[in-house]
């Protein structure tokens, strides 16, 4: 298994984003599937999170004009849940479970070494842009205590040497 | 007992439509299609099959609150959101047999009238997410979804549907005003889901582990689920085991097994030879047992009668070397983390606990802490929120300070007082781009 890293941030769409044709068509086939636009929102915000790398203030505007929503609307969305990355992320970004089965079978450690490896802390990102660190709550995995998600992947039974060598992997492949 | 659930796991291609056809798969689906839905409802009614997402309410009965004469749509929810935590059974189901999941939306589907269904799953499963969707779209090659299905005239649409990272979005009035494109605020009750749910029409939401028993009901008949388990306890049931056991994982088991059963016999015992000391029987929102309690019998009455509740049937294990201060305090923080913030003793509440839990784990603990915890836990579980998150985290909280009092008090006689007020500070994630901060 190889995690392949996030898009790219794409920091001029700060200012302003125009949905291309593919983007559009994406669009128009989710609006299918609901009764309403708004229903779209989460959907449409994944697709833009793919595409852009992050949920910048120029694609809460768009959203929110493709949708007939206002942007605090759609800011509102992009706050509460916890998966929308408002802020360029690394290219890799770990996400250690510290919920009670994983902080009891490992998880504790792993996180020290982590923060020690990588010189950061939770909400940190490596100067170099390669790893970010987030702490989150329970992944649904903990039968494969400790768990970390890296990107969209999930690794499980995870300890300290196998994790080592699977940081060394990913960066090697640059 | 013979697998059920988990009868594809380790089959070759166990995802694969042809996989699942030869092993007797969507025969359910085509025998609930010749019957009336009504028919379809009594059956599940029959075999007592309760719900498996945590509250245990009868599968039936909630299937027949849908009003008979609603003109307009209906919709089916199958909640994939798994976020409880010790709980990892429904990405189990999905992993190994995708199918089974969409057959019994199908199923449910018809008997509610709905021809629309949407599968509501936790945003971080991404790689199940997909898994669901290449079924549905050979199931709808198939023919077993879409427009007239095998020729009956009724038509059905499924569809993925991925939350964002949220908690309360399994509770099933957050998850409809989440799949509306809102915050995960839960709704007040009632109206139920069943006459005012997603998008304002009748809806029936599912847990996956729920609606996957559905199609062995059909074919095998509601006498034969009911013959597994114990009264008004029926079924098998999976349990995800985690924690302290030398073999965590997913358990095929009947309702009303013991604790003593799932943990020793075939979880292997504690790891490293060592003692249980506690076990929360449904996840964390569960109030803890302690060793002593586990011959208690793992299904809903039995539960309900200890004083807990089966919830989910995540058992996490703890063993000797487990401080109970600092386990409450890791469950505090997940609950603060998670509450939505609509209303105040969760929100407020669960924050407190969390600050009064860390303090103590830090050594400064206060001769009134134990009594503080137990007062805020009492007033956030006496009915003062709109959703049971507000029990969610009081009823763990309180029945650990309560069962293993003497580590709470203990940690008063050696606590130093705190160097100085330390004020919360939020962690600062550094300027966000675009809004001059």
């Amino acid at each position: 298994m190889s995690t392949r890293p996030l898009v790219a941030a794409r920091p001029e769409t700060i200012a302003e984003v125009t949905f291309d044709a593919t983007l559009e068509e994406r669009i128009v086939d989710l609006l299918r599937r609901y009764p309403t636009r708004r229903a779209a929102i989460l959907p449409v915000l994944w697709l833009c999170q793919e595409r852009y790398g992050w949920i910048s203030p120029g694609v809460i505007r768009a959203v929110a004009q493709r949708l007939g929503e206002s942007p605090a609307f759609v800011e509102g969305i992009v706050s509460f849940y916890t998966m929308y990355y408002t802020r360029p992320p690394a290219r890799y970004v770990l996400q250690v479970c510290t919920t009670l089965s994983c902080a009891y079978c490992g998880g504790k450690e792993l996180v020290e070494h982590l923060k020690g490896r990588l010189g950061i802390s939770f909400g940190e990102k490596t100067p170099d842009g390669e790893f970010q660190l987030i702490g989150v709550q329970c992944l649904g995995a903990c039968g494969g205590a400790p768990v970390v998600q890296i990107n969209d992947d999930y690794y499980e039974q995870l300890d300290i040497k196998r994790l080592d060598g699977l940081l060394d992997e990913l960066t090697g492949r640059r | 007992m013979e697998a059920v659930l988990l009868r594809a796991r380790g089959v070759p291609d166990s995802r694969v439509i042809a996989t699942y056809l030869a092993a007797g798969g969507y025969e359910g689906w085509k025998k609930a299609l010749a019957m009336a839905p009504d028919a379809v409802t009594r059956e599940v009614t029959d075999s007592e099959l309760r719900g498996r997402g945590g509250a245990g309410f009868p599968t039936g009965r909630k299937w027949s609150f849908v009003p008979k004469d609603h003109p307009g749509p209906r919709y089916l929810i199958c909640n994939a959101d798994e976020s409880e935590p010790g709980t990892f059974k429904d990405r189990e189901i999905i992993e190994h047999d995708p199918h089974q999941v969409i057959e019994g939306i199908a199923i449910a589907s018809y008997a509610v009238g709905a021809k629309t269904a949407y599968i509501y799953i936790r945003g971080e499963f991404v790689r199940w997410a997909r898994i669901l969707e290449e079924a549905i779209e050979e199931a709808r090659r198939a023919g077993f979804l879409g427009k007239n299905v095998l020729g009956s005239g009724f038509d059905l649409d499924v569809w993925v549907h991925r939350g964002a990272g949220a908690y309360i979005c399994g509770e099933e009035t957050t998850l409809l005003e989440s799949l509306e494109g809102k915050r995960g605020f839960p709704r007040l009750k009632p109206p139920f889901p069943a006459v005012v749910g997603a998008f304002g029409k009748p809806t029936v939401v599912n847990n996956v582990e729920t609606l996957a028993c559905v199609p062995h009901i059909m074919t095998r008949g509601a006498h034969w689920f009911a013959s597994i388990g114990r009264a008004r306890n029926t079924g098998p049931k999976l349990f995800s085991v985690s924690g302290h056991v030398n073999r965590p994982g997913v358990y095929e088991l009947p309702l009303g097994v013991t604790f003593r059963e799932i943990i020793y016999e075939h979880c292997g015992g504690i790891r490293g030879g060592r003692k249980l000391k506690a076990f929360f029987p449904g996840g964390t929102s569960a109030p803890i047992m302690t060793a002593a309690e586990v011959d208690v019998q793992a299904d809903f009455d039995a539960c309900g009668q200890a004083g807990t509740m089966l919830g989910s049937g995540g058992v996490i294990v703890l063993d000797e070397t487990v401080d109970m201060v600092e386990a409450a305090a890791n469950v505090a923080h997940f609950y603060a983390h998670e509450s939505c913030g609509q209303c105040t003793p969760c929100r407020e509440g669960a924050d407190w606990c969390k600050d009064v839990l860390d303090r103590m784990v830090e050594g400064h603990a206060r001769a009134a802490d134990p009594e503080t915890l137990l007062r805020i836990c009492r007033f956030s579980s006496s009915g003062m929120t709109i959703c049971p998150l507000g029990d969610a985290y009081a009823l763990p909280i309180s029945s650990m300070v309560n069962k293993f009092r003497e580590e709470f008090d203990r940690r008063i006689g050696t606590s130093t007082p705190l160097p100085q007020k330390k004020l919360p500070v939020l962690p600062w994630a550094g300027p966000r781009p675009g809004f001059g901060v």
